[in-house]
């Protein structure tokens, strides 16, 4: 029996590589590597061997090819003659549209129940309680299809509108509510220079610099208070600021309304959100809030009712106790599970597939696979652009975590 | 093929392996059963009864090329594909045949590699709308909202045709003809779209099918009709020499009532003779028993029984013969001789 | 203090006055609803936003079993179809619940499982929580994990059919493999495994030439996996990804946690990007793509090609969980077994991992109701599962075409049964392991 401070034995063996702890990992990580290279060589010449028995090839050409279909909610440009990579861009595009709006109203929806759970109101607990046992517990695609399938059936369709017998009606003949979607009215500029993307530019640069206005105001409003102890009456400059060159750019650039209005088939003008883009928004809004509500919940509970008190005894009115103490040790649990429903619902957003909602799974990986059978190809592509999303989320994520960490000293 | 359990276990759960060099014949041979792929579901073509049985039009074809390699019209084993999976599921093995209504285009049996063994539906893309819309011709469909089946030619189609009349449309794309169905029904859409026998099918399925009317422009050439993967041709020649054996039945009077007798005994026309193989030898070079076509028509009737039977005039589908006569009577079915 | 007792007073209570009820508005129900639903609206703001929001919860809670009740109670129980139902209503609102009586069978066990073997797949179901509860439980009998290691042949047998002989080899080859591991593990944890996996390889290869000829012993009717279906599909997809996924996913958090770069940096990239892509895309994978990876001439079927997948995407997230319970370890722990003089495997298997799987439970059950849900993705693939029955071939049936509140609200209340039982086990476990720590 040797002592632990016997030196190591001279002179090599096999055996050395798997005793040693000095060579262990060593062996154990070459083994790895090689049985890695080994599988991949193996999938490879799979890959090679079937792709040569089927006479097919990996070609991105396709991209570059017409697509041939139709999308029905294109952000850009795009007809059936552009290329299968802008049907890509297209769906995109969609993607991102859907799962901006879905984590915005989930958010609003999640913080909204995640407080009322924690009211002392015994009803509203327990209904709140009740949603969001219910829809953390049933997977997200039948809520999508029921949702979907409801909004068809109960909606009115356009042709209820028509005729003079006409069973359902616009509201205040502003909107359209049916089950091919909705018709919001559409603002646009009737001024010759103004129209299309310079108008919305100049209102862009006009709330920049109405915010940059107010900054500056309030500043000066701080400076003024520093030095004389009465902080100046601002408000009304504020809201100056705020609107008047609003105001005035609308007026100059002759801001109009463009109406829905039933004709032939369907309503045209205004703007039109697809049943698919609002059942598929829906659902995952609430399916995702229920989760979001109960980490706002943990994340408020999370606070000490200490913390309160000591702020309390400090003298800070209730409101300032929130936002002063509470909110910001709360985010710091909320927002990381938060971020990651966020990756979640962008990650689900793929399920339009089950509404024909043309996402990036709808187009690349739809209909774009189907017509040129490129699937390996499509795949790929699919999984890279999600893989590029939730890389930057979770980037976005460690940046704030560290920003947020505990300063330990 | 010997297997440690381990990997028997897994066939059980799963797996069928072949060797790679062997053709789908023998595969098919020695598996004792046809995989073949199907819609996942359209009335008249390919759907399962309420037992669970599939029945069809194109499940007929499939139990014809099963009843002529294995002498059994029930060993087939029905995979169920949509759009998107069908080919890829030919194309790797994992079924023998698509009979699945696949329209035949100069890509798909060039680029995409698979051998169209003959047409079985000469069929064309037609627009349905309610009746209570008014419209009599798809020229009228101008800002009309379309429900296109997606993974289809006429998702295509439908592009190029309002494009060169220039009509604008709104496509609502569509994964299966199931999830189609309501959305039309509740007005989601307003025309419905795909080829004409499909919206007959479908029509069918209605609670009230005299509510809607298939317009009569047909935009598109669609012959439908089974393939095969590409480069195995003897496969090929059994699945196409079934479907001619059906199709040439029905030209030369044998049906499944009189099959039996024609079958037995040589008769007076030779080429009967060597279709039910009293004569010749068309079975072996095939790699065939003599009664491979005997068997594949007793499997379902000819090709116009089998027609009657699932979507013919006498069935809620409803369909006339038209394009898929005999050419003796107006039609395009004209196989070549069995010689 | 003042000497207060040296005085007489005027008045001394020399007893206990008997207590008083509670106002009428402060006890009992009437107290509970003040308190609790109508707190006084004139005393503050919050109170009279408080008695808002119980008016709203009353008028949507009205509304909701006003739309329900009559829709239950004029429910319609045994029509052929959905015509035959709405000419039985006759316009009045009801539901047509005899698309359920009529298609039961469908949208638990699939179209093509034959029906008179539906015992099967039920009392694997039954052994299911037989065989889960010892590991669920910990003060259940240690003697039931016997039954446990047992289940996963017996359920295999049982759902799939064929020769009771083939799962009894495939164990045997697992027990063989233990012992050669138990011999070879005084020597080298890595020799046992080496030589445990060659023994069963070795096993599972001479079994064949056994089980082949004795193919009749104790057969059931074999069912093949593409006949699976319905709501059962979900659950075989859910139980066996889980399953086979824990032990992936030590693996993977091992690695993960380990300080060898290069088996570090492929734990890394599995986990992220598994965690990256969508649950879709990589049934996608299983779809359209695996096939062309496959050795040429070999094709899995296609619910063995989704059970990799499925079991690859819950594997990384499990990984995730169990990490979270290697790290919430104390160091002291690592270390305390290190002066113990054990090495590496005995220090992970002996000390670390039974505490942090313990740990790791309730995150591990919240992947499994994640996953289980997630398994309604596969009708996207034309699979049938319970949402693909439903999509598919029932409402595409002359019958049945329309019926969506019904159909969809019974799988609504199949998974949210299923769901939230097991999240408020996890959330008992939680509870459990929580003692001590506040």
């Amino acid at each position: 029996m040797t002592t632990l401070s016997d030196p190591p034995k001279g002179g090599f063996r096999v055996s050395i590589l798997i005793n040693d702890t000095r060579y262990r990992s060593y062996t154990f990580q070459f083994i790895a590597l090689i049985a890695l290279i080994a599988a991949f060589a193996y999938l490879g010449s799979n890959l090679l061997a079937n792709l040569r028995a089927a006479g097919l090839n990996i070609s991105y050409k396709f991209l570059s090819e017409p697509a041939g279909y139709d999308i029905n909610q294109r952000l850009i440009e795009y007809t059936s003659q552009s290329t299968h990579f802008r049907a890509a861009i297209v769906g995109i595009l969609n993607t991102l549209l859907v799962a901006v709006v879905a984590c915005f109203f989930a958010t609003v929806i999640g913080i909204f129940v995640g407080v009322l759970r924690l009211s002392n109101n015994w009803l509203v607990n327990k209904l709140m309680g009740v949603y969001v046992e219910i829809f953390r517990n049933v997977p997200v695609l039948i809520w999508i299809l029921i949702i979907m399938a409801v909004f068809v059936a109960v909606l009115p369709q356009p042709r209820e509108f028509r005729g003079d017998d006409a069973t359902a009606s616009m509201f205040l003949d502003l909107f359209a509510f049916t089950g091919r979607g909705f018709y919001f009215p559409r603002p646009y500029f009737a001024a010759e220079w103004a129209t299309g993307a310079i108008g919305w530019l100049t209102i862009i640069a006009l709330l920049i610099a109405s915010f940059f206005g107010a900054r500056a105001l309030a500043k000066s409003a701080a400076a003024t208070q520093e030095a004389t102890g009465d902080r100046p009456t601002t408000w009304y400059f504020t809201l100056a600021i705020w609107f008047v060159p609003l105001i005035a750019a609308c007026v100059i650039m002759g801001l109009t309304w463009e109406l829905p209005e039933l004709k032939g088939f369907n309503f045209r003008g205004g703007i039109y959100a697809r049943n698919s883009f609002i059942a598929l928004t829906f659902a995952l809004s609430i399916y995702t809030a229920a989760f979001i509500a109960e980490n706002v919940r943990a994340g408020i509970l999370a606070i000490s009712t200490g913390q309160t008190e000591a702020a309390a005894s400090l003298g800070l009115r209730p409101g300032r106790i929130m936002n002063l103490v509470i909110l910001p040790q709360a985010l710091r649990v909320i927002i990381p599970p938060l971020i990651s429903q966020y990756l979640n619902i962008t990650k689900n957003s793929s399920l339009a597939i089950a509404v024909g909602y043309m996402d990036v799974t709808g187009t690349l990986g739809g209909i774009t696979l189907n017509q040129t059978g490129r699937a390996i190809e499509t795949v790929l592509l699919l999984m890279a652009f999600y893989l590029i999303i939730s890389l930057s989320i979770s980037a976005v994520m460690n940046v704030y975590n560290n920003s947020v960490k505990l300063k330990e000293r | 093929m010997k297997k440690s359990v381990f990997f028997g276990a897994m066939t059980v759960a799963a797996l069928a392996a072949g060797a790679a060099a062997a053709g789908t014949l023998d595969d098919v041979k020695a598996r004792g059963k046809l995989n073949c792929g199907v819609t996942t579901g359209l009335v008249g073509f390919a759907a399962p009864d309420a037992n669970g049985e599939w029945q069809g039009f194109d499940v007929g074809v499939c139990r014809a090329v099963a009843a002529a390699v294995l002498g059994d019209p029930s060993a087939v084993e029905f995979v169920p594909t949509t759009g998107k999976t069908r080919f890829t599921a030919l194309a790797s093995g994992e079924i023998d045949m698509l009979a699945r209504n696949t329209t035949w285009t100069f890509s798909r049996d060039v680029d995409l590699k698979f051998e169209f063994v003959g047409v079985n539906y000469y069929d064309g893309q037609g627009f349905m709308v309610p009746k209570a819309l008014g419209v009599s011709s798809a020229k009228e469909l101008d800002g009309a909202t379309v429900c296109i089946q997606t993974g289809t030619t006429t998702e295509l189609n439908l592009a190029d045709y309002f494009r060169t009349n220039n009509i604008s449309y709104e496509p609502v794309p569509i994964e299966t003809n199931a999830e189609a169905q309501p959305l039309y029904l509740e007005g989601a859409c307003d025309v419905y779209t795909t080829d004409a026998s499909g919206l007959a099918a479908t029509r069918a399925a209605f609670e009230n099918p005299g509510d809607h009317v298939v317009l009569p422009e047909i935009i598109s050439k669609e012959p439908l009709g089974p393939l095969v993967r590409h480069g195995d041709s003897e496969w090929g020649d059994v699945v196409r020499w079934s479907l001619n054996a059906l199709i040439a039945a029905e030209e030369l009077g044998v049906t499944s009532a009189n099959i039996a007798d024609m079958g037995a005994a040589a008769g007076d026309n030779p080429e009967i003779n060597r279709l039910l193989g009293t004569e010749g030898t068309l079975g072996a070079m095939l790699g065939l028993s003599a009664d491979w076509a005997k068997n594949a028509i007793m499997a379902g009737g000819n090709y116009g029984e089998i027609f009657e039977k699932n979507i013919g005039e006498n069935t809620p589908i409803g369909l006339s013969r038209g394009l898929n006569a005999q050419w003796t009577d107006g039609g395009l079915l004209y196989v070549p001789p069995f010689r | 203090m003042t000497d207060t007792n040296t005085t007489p007073v005027a008045f001394v209570r020399d007893a206990m006055l008997a207590q008083k009820t509670p106002p009428v508005t402060n006890a009992g129900i009437v107290g509970w609803i003040n308190k609790n639903l109508f707190p006084n609206p004139f005393a503050s703001i919050g109170n009279a936003f408080s008695c808002l929001l119980t008016l709203v919860s009353l008028l949507i809670i009205y509304k909701i079993v006003a739309g329900a009740l009559p829709w239950f109670a004029n429910g319609v129980w045994d029509t052929p179809s959905l015509a035959a139902c709405r000419e039985v209503l006759q316009g009045v609102t009801g539901g047509c619940f005899s698309v359920l009586t009529e298609r039961w069978n469908q949208l638990l066990f699939g179209f093509k499982y034959p029906s008179e073997e539906y015992w099967r797949p039920t009392l694997a179901f039954i052994g299911l929580f037989f065989a889960a509860a010892p590991v669920l439980f910990s003060k259940l009998p240690r003697k039931m994990l016997w039954f446990t290691a047992v289940y996963p042949f017996l359920a295999f047998w049982l759902i799939w059919g064929g020769t009771i002989l083939v799962p009894v080899m495939v164990a045997v080859g697992f027990i063989v493999g233990y012992f050669v591991f138990a011999h070879f593990e005084k020597q080298s944890f890595a020799m046992g495994l080496i030589g445990s996996v060659v023994a069963a390889v070795v096993v599972w290869s001479f079994a064949g030439y056994i089980t082949d000829p004795l193919s009749g012993v104790l057969a059931l009717e074999p069912v093949p996996s593409r006949d699976m279906g319905g709501f059962m599909l979900n659950f075989i997809l859910g139980v066996v990804c889980v399953s086979l996924s824990i032990p992936i996913g030590i693996l993977l958090a091992l690695g993960r946690q380990s300080d060898m770069p290069i088996i570090k940096g492929i734990c890394v990239v599995f986990i992220e990007f598994i965690r990256g892509v969508p649950l879709i895309t990589l049934l996608f994978v299983a779809n359209v793509v695996l096939a062309y990876f496959l050795p040429p001439g070999t094709t899995f079927d296609l619910i063995l090609r989704v059970i990799i997948m499925i079991t690859m995407f819950s594997a990384a997230y499990i990984a995730e969980v169990i990490r979270g319970g290697l790290a919430a370890l104390p160091n002291g722990q690592y270390e305390a077994g290190g002066s113990l003089g054990l090495d590496y495997a005995q220090n992970m298997r002996l000390i670390i991992l039974p505490q942090a799987l313990k740990i790791s439970i309730p995150g591990i059950v919240n992947v499994a109701v994640g996953l289980f849900k997630d398994t309604t993705l596969v009708s996207v693939i034309s699979m049938f599962d319970l949402v693909g029955m439903i999509r598919g071939p029932i409402l595409a049936s002359t019958e049945w075409n329309g019926v969506y509140w019904e159909l969809f609200g019974s799988a609504v209340v199949l998974f949210f049964i299923v769901c939230y039982g097991i999240s408020q086990y996890s959330q008992w476990l939680e509870r459990q392991l929580a003692t001590g720590h506040r």
